[in-house]
């Protein structure tokens, strides 16, 4: 059996195809959470998850885009430290890292 | 509803500079917003248009499918953080609500639970107000493609790492606490030396867990 050419409906089945794969991540979670039961250790573990999140997808993206993303992000933590607010940490570390980068760090 | 404004701005700036990519790159601006419609999902969508192609054969698609799964696997684990709450609802009105479900809506939902919040239902509108303004403003960043020639100019790559560093001072519970977050941060780093793509956000936050498991509680 042979696939269907695509030609014109590439595009749109390309669209669909990571639609089903976002899909699929956003359900397969919950649906496998569902599963296992909630222990004291797998509660103290999924505690655990939001920061490990944060930092394993931070941390290397700091590593791959250099000094000057490292001085947004800090700077963006002191300003929500200071004032709590996501809009300013946004707005400082956007500033930091235009600045940094047009100082050419 | 303040919960959401504070990151609505972010949203706009990221759909923008999809919108700018997706017209760099030939999308025609249908194609453009069924992608901002139905995948809802920033990073992976700008990542898609740094492989996207005039033609296409099955098997390009299939590896964008796979490309787009393994860059959106951290909502596997974003999912399974928030399940305990999630699970007293209907299987159906979860289905629903969490096509909507992404990492700007994660962050509503862990920091409100954290202060005992509840009600699903800010989760939701929450999701369904930011898919209106992402789906929106695709529209002017596909307008506007040629002007925002270089997004790194003014820093748009770095939204999403500024919100989630962000999120960090919420979430701060002590150092001891940190722990884990800190060796899930070094274990993704070393992980992207040795694998390509995007596999350290899961290997990463999976050992933090882990250790979160075994690690006791302070006395």
């Amino acid at each position: 059996m042979t696939l269907p050419e695509l030609g014109a409906w590439g595009p749109y089945i390309a669209i669909l195809a990571m639609a089903l794969a976002t899909y699929a991540c956003r359900i397969s979670g919950v649906v496998l959470m569902g599963f296992i039961p909630l222990t004291p250790r797998v509660r103290r573990g999924l505690a655990a998850l939001p920061g490990s999140i944060v930092f394993a997808t931070v941390i290397p993206l700091i590593e791959r885009l250099g000094l000057a993303a490292a001085l947004a992000l800090l700077a963006a933590i002191g300003s929500m430290v200071l004032r709590r607010s996501e809009l300013l940490a946004l707005i400082v570390g956007m500033s930091v890292v235009s600045a940094a980068r047009a100082l050419g760090l | 509803m303040r919960r959401v404004t504070v990151l609505m701005p972010g949203v706009v700036v990221f759909a923008v500079a999809f919108g700018a990519a997706a017209s760099a790159k030939g999308l025609s601006l249908l194609e453009a917003l069924l992608m901002s419609g139905l995948v809802y999902a920033g990073v992976a969508q700008l990542v898609a248009m740094e492989v996207w192609r005039p033609e296409w054969s099955w098997g390009a698609i299939a590896g964008l499918a796979v490309l787009t799964a393994t860059v959106n696997s951290r909502m596997v684990l974003q999912g399974a953080s928030l399940q305990h709450w999630f699970g007293a609802y209907p299987k159906r009105l979860n289905a629903l609500q969490l096509f909507f479900f992404t990492d700007a809506n994660w962050m509503i939902g862990t920091r409100y639970h954290a202060e005992g919040g509840r009600d699903l239902g800010v989760l939701i509108g929450a999701g369904v107000l930011l898919w209106l303004v992402w789906v929106a403003a695709t529209i002017p960043g596909y307008l506007l493609g040629a002007l925002v020639a270089d997004p790194r100019t003014y820093g748009i790559d770095l939204v999403m790492p500024i919100f989630f560093a962000a999120m960090i001072v919420p979430l701060w519970r002590g150092r001891r606490a940190a722990i884990p977050w800190v060796v899930a941060g070094l274990t993704a780093l070393v992980t992207t030396k040795l694998v390509e793509g995007y596999a350290f956000i899961l290997v990463g936050s999976l050992t933090g867990a882990m250790l979160g498991a075994f690690l006791d509680d302070p006395a």
